[in-house]
């Protein structure tokens, strides 16, 4: 089996993040990057199907050069090979244009099955699987917290509100991850030094056949036209029990409209 | 902020990030409690096990990852900055493989090793006693020869580990020369006659057990004595070398953790209508905190390299040791200064590392000790 997984690199939560105040983008060198978190546990779900059915196990990531970090990180965890897409014509791209450029991408390694965690910590819009299984014309199935796979058929356990649906289709596929899926593996020392030896293809936009002019600032479809710092967080507000503790919070929770 | 490195290698700058990575989800997190209750990790080390951290200094051919000292000890100067229990237990571990692999014979070494660089099997080693601790040589556990086997009798203190580990690295004596009738031995825990005290109820240090190991006709085949009868003192101390450069590079990782953890409230913490840390009196303690901890760092470094060039460095690893446990002790004392009358309470991390670089001046040889070997040296015409 064939499975790509989709691989961010952003900015680390812990560390300060800015947006650029000329172009209202984020300012991705002011920070340390790192894995999206739920990228990792697409990777280790694409390990776990390797395990189980064999195949291979490539990495795509759409980034700027110091992206390598993160790919490197992904081959240490045990993927085969990975693929770089990185060109200055890409920064800016919204998801409509990242959803293009990946699947150009993917036109080129194809795949049995495409992974991706649910959405990532920066730009957090979370469509980026759906645009993406809609412009390859295969099915989605989307916040899986588990994956079954039988033959040229996947199940999968969507989680909602209410519990999980099951939903099944029939490969290739696209499936975005939640965290609640599994564990993620740490690298290891072993898996480090074996990172070294494997392949990193590094295409441009026009060795993968990119339009580029649908992709980058310019060619995105949406714009940030403004942004402000969050307000500081107010202090909260602390209910002392009288006896009508429980009415006092219920009245707070009221007031904010959770119930 | 953490700490400023060099590294020699592309993979060696991945594998500090992954020990970063561990110390910050599987280390952190554990650490309070542990440390409160007295609680022995040992699940960390399978962990640490797996990722290959274990064996991050020893020949590939056995699992090792064939890495420079200047490289794993700053590995463990990471896992010390995060818990000093667990960076003691990598470095016993590492301590009590070493005369395996330094003496042992190459049938011993591919029987044992790989468990033991795995972290499948967790190591210690026992050389001090109750009234021989500076002074091992005045050592009394007997080991006598009977047949296909050696019966070892006699109590080992302080023993790392003890009642945990699944080996024994043990110095026994085979004859009454002095310090040339003493032997190595490799015993595994399940040796019948084996048996533990109570773990010491300590100042620090607590997520790492230390009892007096009891060997009653403790029974193991002959072939499990490693380099030759008589040898055993000097194979423990070529290993005490190597143990005083891991003990240096965690006194400095804690120092850093104090450090960090001073320099944070001192950003924070406002008095007379600034932050603390614009008063110049308190900016210069913790300036002289970081020269501290860096002056450490570097001279554990440099003895590292020494090493891995192949070069003597005994002398400069007690210099190393001297110097990163006497800066740590300063460094974290400063640092509950630095934190006020929170600092001597439970509820921040400093008072813990204060209580952590105290053992780091007594084990692995006092800084008395290293202050003999050194002048030692420096006396030999
Ligand atoms: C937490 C902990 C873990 C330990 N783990 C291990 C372990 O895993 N394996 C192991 O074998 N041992 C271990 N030890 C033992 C440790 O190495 C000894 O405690 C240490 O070597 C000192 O020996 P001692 O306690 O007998 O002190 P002593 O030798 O009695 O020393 C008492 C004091 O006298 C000073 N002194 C002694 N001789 C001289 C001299 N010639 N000149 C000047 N001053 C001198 C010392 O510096 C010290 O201040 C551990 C100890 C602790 C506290």
């Amino acid at each position: 089996m064939n499975i790509v997984v989709c691989v961010k690199q952003v900015p680390d939560t812990e560390s300060p993040r800015k947006l650029k105040s000329d172009d209202n983008t984020l300012d991705r060198a002011a920070a340390d990057g790192v894995i999206n978190e739920l990228d990792e546990y697409a990777i280790e779900e694409a390990l776990l199907l390797k395990e189980a059915h064999g195949g291979e196990v490539t990495v795509l990531t759409m980034g700027p050069d110091k992206a390598t970090d993160s790919i490197r990180k992904a081959l240490a965890m045990g993927a085969d090979k990975a693929v770089h897409l990185v060109d200055d014509a890409l920064a800016g791209s919204d998801a409509l244009g990242t959803s293009y450029a990946i699947q150009q991408v993917l036109g080129r390694t194809g795949f049995d099955l495409v992974i991706l965690g649910a959405e990532s910590t920066d730009a957090r819009t979370g469509m980026l699987a759906a645009m993406l299984a809609e412009r390859l014309g295969v099915p989605q199935l989307s916040l899986a917290n588990k994956v079954e796979i039988d033959g040229s058929s996947i199940t999968v356990q969507r989680i909602t509100d209410y519990g999980y649906d099951k939903v099944e289709a029939s490969l290739p596929a696209v499936v975005s991850v939640v965290e609640k899926i599994n564990e993620p593996r740490y690298p290891s020392f072993k898996g480090i030094m074996a990172a070294k030896k494997k392949p990193v293809e590094k295409l441009g936009v026009a060795d993968a056949g990119i339009d580029a002019d649908k992709v980058g600032l310019a060619g995105a479809a949406t714009e940030v036209v403004d942004f402000a710092d969050a307000p500081p967080r107010e202090k909260g507000q602390i209910v002392t029990d009288e006896g009508d503790g429980g009415a006092k919070i219920a009245e707070f929770l009221a007031s904010k409209k959770f119930v | 902020m953490p700490a400023t490195r060099h590294l020699p290698t592309p993979e060696s700058a991945d594998l500090i990030a992954l020990t970063r990575e561990i110390a910050a989800k599987e280390l952190t997190p554990r650490v309070d409690a542990a440390e409160r209750t007295g609680t022995f990790p040992r699940e960390v080390f399978a962990t640490l096990g797996e990722a290959g951290l274990l064996s991050l200094p020893y020949p590939g051919r056995y699992g090792g990852g064939d890495q420079p000292y200047e490289v794993y000890l700053q590995v463990l100067e990471e896992i010390g900055a995060v818990w000093a229990s667990v960076g003691v237990g990598v470095s016993v571990h590492a301590l009590s493989c070493f005369p395996l692999l330094a003496f042992g014979t190459d049938e011993q070494r591919a029987r044992w090793l790989p468990d033991m660089l795995s972290g499948t099997r967790l190591g210690a080693y026992c050389l001090s006693e109750a009234h021989a601790g500076s002074d091992p040589a005045a050592m009394r556990a007997k080991a006598v020869r009977d047949g296909d086997s050696y019966v070892l009798n006699g109590a080992k203190a302080w023993t790392t580990h003890g009642g945990e580990a699944d080996f024994y690295t043990v110095m026994a004596r085979t004859s009454d020369e002095g310090a040339r009738g003493i032997s190595c031995f490799h015993v595994p825990a399940d040796t019948p006659g084996l048996e533990f005290d109570r773990p010491e109820d300590k100042m620090g240090l607590m997520g790492s057990t230390t009892a007096t190991v009891r060997l009653v006709d403790a029974r193991i085949p002959a072939d499990h004595l490693i380099g030759q009868e008589g040898q055993g003192l000097s194979i423990a101390l070529a290993g005490l070398d190597a143990g005083r450069l891991g003990i240096a590079a965690v006194a400095t990782g804690l120092a850093q953790g104090a450090l960090d953890a001073a320099v944070a409230y001192a950003r924070e913490r406002e008095a007379f209508g600034k932050p603390i840390i614009d008063h110049q009196g308190l900016a210069f303690v913790l300036a002289d905190m970081d020269a501290a901890v860096e002056s450490a760092r570097a001279t554990y470094l440099a003895a590292a390299r020494l090493k891995d060039a192949g070069h003597p460095y005994g002398r400069h690893a007690s210099i190393a040791k001297l110097v990163a446990t006497d800066n740590a002790m300063k460094v974290t004392t400063d640092a509950v200064q630095v934190l006020g009358g929170a600092g001597y309470t439970r509820d921040f991390p400093v008072e813990r590392y204060m209580r952590e670089a105290k053992v780091m001046q007594i084990f692995e040889g006092t800084n008395q000790i290293q202050r003999l070997v050194i002048s030692r040296h420096l006396a030999r015409r």
